[in-house]
């Protein structure tokens, strides 16, 4: 090693490292040792970052930092100092009718902006991001509603739900006709038919139309209305529109007339603040179905 | 380690390699290694510059004190922009997402004319090396300006190289530390001011000046304050060329640059060489044998901010600053010859004097060329799109989840989220039309409906205004896309902007 120290670069006058890579060597010039003391400077400064941070795991816990910082409570100071913020627009929400909500734009941009991140956080599981709804969960988008689509009966099914256990909640369910015996396939066959034939669906060739609307009269007209036009006070849908909860299909129509229906939306009033139900509910009114 | 393949070497860095081992060499003086092991690391050696006068030191004063003026007074300037938009020329106003330049105020969606200006700054930074070197790095860069004025002021405290030098030397009196004291606590000083002036660019400047006397400013300003104390202090007044030997990218970025026409500060050693005293020159040229200019004063090593030796050829460590032009022309001046031994001049020009040719210098090149044309460029982009920016702007998003809506009684509807941009400091209001479909209605959430489709709509100044806007056709074959247009017209001017988007259907 020390032979090949010694060899001297002709055209700089610097040692070389010796190595010989095809005839390319490398100048073995030193360091300036400020670069050392940088060095050693970032050792104490991690152990001075031990000692102020939280830093070395315990077995249950961890070292807790002289200063107790810590990244939750530095979130929860950051969530305080955004409630302090949004505070005077909060109270408002909070102090505000639903009517008065929706009549003050710059009040309702806030609600919606409101209801929107709630909404993301508890109702698009079900309902979809942007409140689209799927099979058996309502899209929240069009203008027909199971239990109404005013200001109120929206807060009302938000606060206490449909068939979630909520004595207050929406309650009445589509019995199962079929399985408990009430009706016969050949007349579940024809009420599919006849619940077609009211929106203007096609129905199956020799479909006893007749047969179908008794049969309706006798069960269903109690809850669904004579003229199939629904009622909203037991959640019985509208079967003349053209929108399905479930789908158009004959099939589907029938599994639900033979096994029932009775979708739960749970009661969030206990669980959401009031402001933010009332939120949820300018925010659910605004997505385009919302009824004066 | 500094890698480089010795074969493959330029010729520019070879003539830089001596010098940097010339710096190795003198700072291992201190401490002798052994005969065959090469330090690992190399202790710093310090540099005594001389004070000097002349044309070039002229500069360097008049650049110091106008970049520092600047940087020190600017966020003092006032810029009267109306009731709705801070006073202050120059403001980058994070809380409120703005930048304010004179008459320009920048959103945060307009940030691509900091792209623009970052490629400006580049391009002409690349076009003042091309056409005279480092001009950056000795008269401009914040680390020269800032270097300087601690240079200056260790001056005004220890004394000049040789009084400063030797009291170094010297076992240390109480004058000697007094003195240290005194220059460190003015580069402390002027380290603060730096800090101080830095914040003054985020806030309301005669404001905040006031609330930190008072010491009621927000602790990141003082922490700002202390950050840039600190770094000024320590980069100014401890590292100094230390940055442009180690930490700074752009000497090798540059050398990389360079042509063989850029003008360098350049020893031209056609003239200067022989080196010999005076004296001995007269003797010599009495005898008919050749003498060089060059008397071997060292002054323009002893001026020299990185302790570069311009003798030995273009150097990493010259920032080419020209301190020492004027440290030879003085020396030269003195002995009656003529002065520009040390010059902005090229190797070119050296062989082609040695040859008995005409130097020349050639300034229209490819590489220049191309500089100031994608300077010109970018330049009249970034002007042309500040001046006919528009002052309203709309923009449309679609409802995502879902893509349409089946309403009861059949008819489909979209959802759009529209912003409506203000940028004038005056409330302003605007009609929203709506083009496309032929059976269409269209309801704005929130606001009363008006049955021609169009909504009046005022927004804030200096701000945004989102609306959703349900449209709703009732034609009765859609079509899976249709393109639609929502269009804005400025209720004073006429002025219309559109933004296109598409109506969905299944």
């Amino acid at each position: 090693m020390a032979d090949e120290h010694k060899e001297i670069d002709a055209l700089t006058g610097t040692a070389t490292t010796g190595h010989d890579w095809d005839g390319i060597r490398e100048l073995n010039t030193p360091l300036p040792r400020w670069w050392l003391w940088l060095f050693y400077i970032t050792i104490v400064w991690a152990i001075g970052y031990w000692i102020v941070y939280p830093a070395w795991p315990l077995l249950t816990s961890s070292t807790e930092g002289v200063f107790g910082w810590h990244s939750r409570s530095a979130i929860i100071g950051d969530i305080e100092q955004l409630k302090l913020l949004r505070g005077p627009m909060m109270d408002k929400l909070t102090n505000a009718s639903l009517t008065e909500i929706a009549g003050d734009p710059l009040l309702l941009d806030f609600a919606r902006a409101q209801g929107r991140a709630a909404f993301a956080d508890n109702c698009a599981p079900c309902h979809g991001a942007g409140g689209g709804g799927g099979k058996g969960y309502p899209d929240l988008n069009d203008d027909d509603w199971l239990w109404g689509g005013k200001l109120a009966d929206i807060e009302q099914t938000i606060r206490h739900g449909a068939r979630g256990g909520d004595t207050d909640g929406h309650q009445g369910n589509m019995p199962a006709f079929g399985r408990d015996n009430i009706l016969k396939p050949n007349q579940i066959s024809a009420v599919a038919d006849y619940v077609r034939s009211l929106s203007g669906l096609s129905t199956e060739r020799g479909a006893d139309l007749a047969l179908g609307k008794k049969v309706f009269a006798d069960n269903c007209a109690l809850c669904h209305g004579p003229e199939g036009k629904g009622n909203r006070d037991l959640g019985a849908p509208n079967l003349t529109d053209k929108l399905w909860f479930y789908g158009s299909d004959k099939e589907i129509i029938m599994q639900g007339v033979t096994n029932g229906r009775g979708g739960v939306m749970p009661a969030w009033g206990g669980r959401l603040s009031d402001s933010t139900i009332k939120a949820l509910t300018v925010y659910v009114h605004s997505l385009g179905g919302g009824e004066k | 380690m500094i890698v480089q393949s010795v074969r493959t070497m330029s010729l520019d860095q070879a003539h830089e390699a001596p010098a940097l081992a010339r710096l190795v060499a003198a700072a291992e003086v201190g401490g002798a290694p052994p005969d065959d092991e090469i330090p690992l690391y190399a202790p710093r050696r310090k540099i005594y510059p001389q004070s000097v006068h002349g044309t070039f030191r002229t500069i360097k004063w008049a650049a110091v004190v106008v970049t520092l003026g600047i940087y020190y007074l600017l966020p003092f300037v006032r810029w009267d922009r109306g009731a709705n938009a801070p006073s202050q020329a120059v403001l980058i106003d994070f809380p409120n997402s703005r930048f304010y330049f004179f008459f320009i105020e920048i959103w945060p969606q307009e940030v691509y004319y900091l792209t623009g200006l970052l490629i400006l700054a580049a391009m002409i930074l690349f076009l003042m090396n091309a056409v005279a070197g480092r001009v950056w790095c000795g008269y401009l860069c914040p680390q020269t300006v800032w270097t300087d004025l601690f240079f200056a002021i260790e001056r005004l405290v220890e004394g000049d190289r040789r009084e400063h030098m030797q009291r170094d030397r010297q076992a240390w009196t109480i004058e000697t530390y007094a003195r240290k004291g005194v220059k460190h606590f003015l580069w402390l000083m002027v380290a603060w001011w730096t800090g101080g002036a830095w914040v003054l660019y985020f806030a309301d400047a005669p404001t905040l000046v006031k609330e930190l006397a008072t010491g009621e400013a927000p602790f990141v300003a003082y922490a700002w304050i202390g950050i840039l104390t600190f770094t000024t202090y320590t980069l100014a007044g401890h590292m100094r060329e230390q940055v442009c030997l180690y930490m700074c990218p752009w000497p090798r970025i540059q050398a990389a640059l360079t042509d063989e026409f850029a003008l360098n500060v350049t020893y031209r050693y056609d003239r200067g060489e022989p080196r010999c005293s005076a004296k001995k020159a007269e003797q010599l040229r009495a005898q008919g044998q050749p003498a060089g200019d060059c008397v071997d004063c060292l002054q323009c090593v002893h001026v020299c901010p990185t302790g570069v030796d311009i003798r030995g050829g273009a150097d990493l460590g010259c920032i080419q600053c020209g301190l020492c032009i004027d440290a030879c022309d003085n020396v030269m001046t003195k002995l009656g010859r003529a002065t520009g031994l040390i010059a902005y001049d090229t190797d070119i020009n050296i062989t082609r004097r040695i040859e008995g040719k005409q130097p020349f210098v050639k300034m229209m090149r490819l590489r220049t060329a191309l500089y100031a044309f994608v300077i010109t460029v970018a330049g009249s982009v970034m002007l042309y799109t500040l001046a006919t920016r528009d002052s309203e702007g709309i923009s449309v998003i679609h409802d995502r989840n879902p893509m349409f809506v089946r309403l009861s009684d059949g008819a489909l509807r979209n959802g759009y989220t529209i912003r409506i941009v203000n940028k004038r400091l005056q409330k302003r209001e605007f009609i929203m039309g709506f083009d496309g479909l032929p059976a269409t209605l269209i309801d704005f959430v929130g606001l009363p409906p008006r049955g021609d489709g169009q909504m009046l709509l005022d927004v804030g100044p200096d701000q945004t205004r989102e609306v959703r806007v349900l449209v709703t056709d009732y034609g009765a074959r859609p079509l899976p896309s249709t393109p639609i247009i929502f269009r804005l017209t400025d209720v004073a001017t006429g002025k219309q902007t559109e933004a296109s988007d598409h109506f969905f259907g299944p």
